[in-house]
């Protein structure tokens, strides 16, 4: 990365300091993976509470 | 006017017109988020140059400053869509305030962990109780204190109410986090991008820096919006719009 050739295994290494950067990459990777999976989740969890509700109240002859 | 004006917001702002406008929002803004945020990982880690003083280890910089930015935007945000519920009652505005905090509290994560990798190597500690950071982590423990109030009540207007207070009130840490680094002697070093005078940093790395910003910006953008439908579905699960689009679910 110092101008010449490039080479991965000096793109990895990060000029020492492998850990801080890979680390602060693979943070920032998990927050976006946990901030997609969490509301999709939520979102099932919740359209399969509000389904549950209806089938409740029709078994037992309440109008909604 | 003003009454066709009130009438307008109320239309637009009503859950069940946000819900089908914001499904057709959510893709647009996550593509853009991904494409920019391919093309700034790119030129963070390809295309921009070494630095003279900290070598390779600034690199950090592209993931933690627009991280710090994003945890106060995000906290802006809150605090005025709650203060807009709290104010004029609209229900949409408390769904939004909702929907942002874990995303927040997720960005403010991220700033505080991404810096103390940084400082380590750079400053020889992982932590020091200087203002810059401390107010930072202040930050973090207002949206764990919005998100417990929020779901620690029942009521949900009752708890709008108690955690939209405690957001509005912590907006005063906001100004704080941005000044410290001027207020207080710390350790952090000042503003590099948002100095009024020419920026003081290489355009090769600006360019990546801004490019992840507006990148983290959109990501919010899609991930609140569904979010906030979540709210929605679940704070209006007794409508009958509700339960007619849940059924086709």
């Amino acid at each position: 990365m110092n101008g010449s050739e490039f080479s991965w295994s000096e793109f990895f290494n990060m000029g020492g300091y492998a850990v801080f950067v890979w680390t602060s990459y693979g943070l920032a990777l998990v927050m976006v993976v946990a901030n997609i999976v969490s509301p999709i989740i939520e979102r099932k969890r919740v359209i399969s509470r509000i389904k549950r509700a209806i089938r409740r109240e029709t078994n037992t002859g309440k109008a909604g | 006017m003003f009454k066709r004006i009130w009438g307008w917001i109320q239309r637009f702002s009503s859950p069940k017109h946000f819900y089908s406008i914001s499904g057709k929002m959510i893709p647009w803004f996550a593509i853009s988020a991904i494409f920019l945020g391919v093309y700034g990982l790119y030129m963070g880690l390809f295309v921009a140059p070494t630095d003279y003083q900290q070598g390779e280890s600034y690199r950090i910089i592209f993931i933690h400053v627009p991280a710090a930015w994003m945890s106060m935007f995000i906290y802006v945000v809150m605090a005025v869509s709650a203060g807009i519920g709290l104010i004029w009652q609209i229900k949409l505005a408390d769904m939004i305030a909702a929907a942002s905090a874990p995303i927040g509290a997720w960005f403010t994560f991220i700033a505080l962990v991404t810096g103390s990798l940084w400082g380590k190597p750079m400053w020889g500690a992982y932590w020091v109780w200087d203002a810059r950071l401390t107010s930072e982590l202040i930050l973090l423990f207002l949206y764990f204190g919005y998100m417990a109030l929020q779901s620690s009540i029942e009521d949900q207007r009752t708890a709008d109410k108690a955690s939209g207070l405690l957001a509005i009130v912590g907006v005063v840490n906001i100004p704080i986090i941005h000044y410290s680094v001027q207020w207080w002697n710390t350790l952090h070093q000042g503003a590099t991008v948002s100095k009024l005078d020419k920026p003081s940093m290489h355009v090769d790395m600006l360019i990546p820096l801004l490019v992840m910003a507006i990148a983290a910006k959109l990501f919010y953008a899609a991930i609140v919006l569904v979010r906030a439908r979540n709210q929605v579905l679940y704070r209006e699960r007794n409508r009958q719009w509700v339960r007619e689009l849940v059924e086709k679910l």
